[in-house]
């Protein structure tokens, strides 16, 4: 008889999701769904709105990555009045990208995936989060908080505000950077660059002692995509799309991301508010992509600054062709905390940045507008048709984590093949499952433009409905 | 003095509430002195406990699963602050009202049916997607909450005043700057 073994609700993701673990009759897993359980409407409320609007009440889709959401829905306003930005508010835009970049990839890494692989996969559940660190090693503790800091405070400096910052607008942003905050981040770099050290130290003693996770977390062939220069060079606000496949061979690139719709469709699973974005031409599901971090270091060809090169040589050797396990998405993630710090330094000898000219005029030149943006966890894209008035009549957005649905579905279905046999359910096992959907830094909140918590309840359930067994913990 | 028990729940709301609770920053360090975490999304808790001291819950009442938690949360809490203006007013979240009486459903059309080209459909299974609310609502509409601390989300410096005032065992009161919206 098969049965259902359902994760409610998964922790230490930015979001609400469920996992149903489906068993055959012989006890052995059949299949895995990762289900995203809340849903807040962003695409139908915000029709008759003025795009002018779009980059304040979207930025209200995720607390995480508001950045990502207003500079792409600023872009989509750029096209709409169809403009180039002025060069300084372009260079602004990235800055701040390149602040949340830090500041996302530091709260992953340290507050919510460090517990596992530093505290360990066994440790009693009340004590696997960031106090659990903070306890453990008070100065790690202390330089990942900082970590985090220091990219909300580049957010501020420009924005006036850590989270929702009123600043990007349709044509440019609101505010250069003043003196004052480039004397502020150029002092907090050196400290920056030591956390992201210690990082990458602990980092590689973890890849040492976890073969078999690095083997079985998502561990599989599929596309890669992201935003690379003109040049193959990583890119994280401009460029163009490239897809790659696990050979690591282009199969399609520099896509004007205005044309996502000839090769991104979007699938709909009745069990789940996250849709599945799959790559158009190869149909679906076949069409499986994974985006973010793992997938912009498959695509790209160099980093573009020296320190983050060098490791992003040490990472490519550890694949044939693309790098296919998700375990390594945390390796990936500190690779791009370290460009980020590096380019953030080239910038605080831009004197460009201080620039008062920072905002193109224009009308409603074109009736419709895309805006791409790499936004921490994967390429975000924002699509919006206007009337001549610039009120929305349509809007689709196409967020980081729905990219990575389908690679999310069989990542948890490949651990939990090697953990769960016939009826026994450990609560380690059950951690490692989740851990599995942690590696992708899941943002449910921008994936759903939707999000809580309730007990991790597990549930064996015949197909009838019967609950056969039945487990909580908490 | 026992440690307190502190909780953080999160409804139909962005995060950004709960980041916003991250940038206390350091203070964390030494919060973890002196209270336990005993739930939270940051955290493994998967069973709301019994004995709660202090609640801060964001975003608004969106879905059947967020008013179960929300009434479980009330029953084992003592203090329940509305934490940001999505729970404080339903806010972005609340925008779906608009559209009356199957607002529900309208914005379940444009999500999952016009904007697919594979499998449209409303996601629906029972016991796994939970089933909109007709009217997003604010907390306090739902249950009594005991204090309210807005803000889109509210700045660290607020969360920081109103809880080294609960640590001090003092009834919390913010006023001027540390009261603000948006
Ligand atoms: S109040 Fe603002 S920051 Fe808080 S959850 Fe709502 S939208 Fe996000």
């Amino acid at each position: 008889m098969s049965k259902r073994i359902v994760i409610d609700p998964v922790t230490r993701i930015e979001g609400h999701a469920k996992i149903s673990i489906f068993m055959d009759d012989a006890g052995n897993v059949a299949d895995a769904e990762f289900h995203v359980v809340e849903f807040r409407g962003f695409e139908k409320f915000c029709e008759g709105r003025p795009y002018s609007e779009m980059p304040g009440i979207t930025q209200r889709i995720c607390g995480i990555c508001p950045v990502s959401h207003t500079l792409a829905s600023a872009k989509a306003g750029d096209a709409i009045m169809a403009v180039n930005i002025p060069p300084a508010a372009d260079k602004l835009r990235r800055l701040m990208n390149l602040g949340q970049m830090v500041q996302s990839h530091a709260l992953s890494f340290f507050h919510l995936s460090a517990p596992d692989f530093l505290l360990g996969w066994d440790t009693p559940p009340a004590r696997r989060n960031v106090f659990g660190i903070i306890a453990a090693n008070q100065e790690l503790a202390r330089a990942g908080i900082r970590l985090r800091q220091f990219g909300q405070e580049i957010i501020e400096i420009l924005g006036a505000k850590k989270i929702h910052p009123a600043w990007a607008v349709p044509g440019g942003v609101r505010s250069s950077l003043t003196e004052e905050g480039r004397a502020k981040i150029r002092a907090w770099l050196p400290e920056a660059f030591a956390t992201t050290k210690v990082a990458f130290d602990l980092w590689k003693k973890t890849m040492k002692t976890h073969g078999r996770e690095i083997q079985i977390f998502g561990n599989f062939q599929s596309l890669f995509m992201g935003l690379v220069a003109p040049d193959g060079t990583w890119e994280h606000h401009g460029g163009k799309l490239r897809f790659t496949d696990s050979s690591g061979s282009i199969i399609a690139d520099q896509i004007d991301p205005a044309n996502y719709q000839d090769y991104i469709g979007e699938s709909v699973q009745n069990s789940s508010y996250l849709k599945s974005p799959y790559y158009l031409p190869l149909g679906f599901p076949e069409g499986i992509y994974r985006v973010g971090p793992l997938a912009r270091l498959n695509v790209a060809e160099q980093m573009g600054v020296p320190k983050a090169d060098a490791e992003l040589k040490l990472f490519k050797k550890l694949g044939r062709g693309a790098v296919t396990s998700s375990f390594l998405y945390h390796y990936a993630r500190l690779i791009e905390i370290l460009a980020s710090l590096e380019y953030i330094e080239r910038y605080m000898d831009d004197p460009e940045l201080s620039s008062d000219y920072l905002r193109a005029d224009a009308g409603i030149n074109s009736l419709r507008g895309v805006g791409a943006s790499e936004a921490p966890r994967g390429t975000l894209f924002h699509d919006y048709t206007v009337d001549r008035d610039g009120l929305l009549q349509k809007v689709n957005l196409i967020v980081a984590t729905g990219q990575n649905n389908l690679a999310m579905n069989q990542t948890v279905a490949q651990i939990a093949r090697h953990y769960v046999h016939g009826n026994d359910i450990p609560e380690a096992m059950l951690n490692r499952v989740e851990h599995g959907i942690r590696c992708y830094d899941p943002c449910l909140s921008c994936s759903t433009h939707a999000v809580g918590q309730m007990p991790l309840h597990v549930q064996m359930i015949a197909p009838d409905g019967t609950v056969l067994d039945d487990k909580m913990r908490g | 003095m026992e440690r307190l028990k502190i909780a953080t729940v999160w409804l139909g709301g962005c995060a950004g509430c709960h980041m916003s609770f991250l940038d206390l920053d350091e203070f964390l360090i030494d919060l973890a002195g002196k209270v336990d975490l005993v739930y939270s999304p940051i955290a493994d808790v998967k069973e709301y406990p019994e004995g709660v001291d202090v609640c801060l819950i964001e975003g608004a009442v969106c879905n059947d699963d967020n008013l179960e938690i929300l009434h479980q949360v009330r029953a084992r809490t003592k203090v329940l602050v509305s934490f940001g203006d999505c729970a404080v007013t339903g806010n972005v979240p609340a925008m779906r009202n608009q559209f009356g009486l199957g607002n529900a459903d309208n914005v379940l059309q444009r999500a999952y049916i016009d904007n697919a080209q594979f499998n449209p459909v409303k996601p629906r299974q029972d016991g796994i997607v939970p089933l909109l609310r007709e009217r997003v609502q604010p907390v306090h509409e739902l249950v009594r909450v005991e204090y309210f601390l807005p803000g889109c989300p509210p700045p660290a410096d607020c969360i920081k005043a109103l809880m080294v005032q609960v640590l001090e065992g003092k009834t919390p009161k913010l006023e001027g700057r540390q009261l603000k919206f948006g």
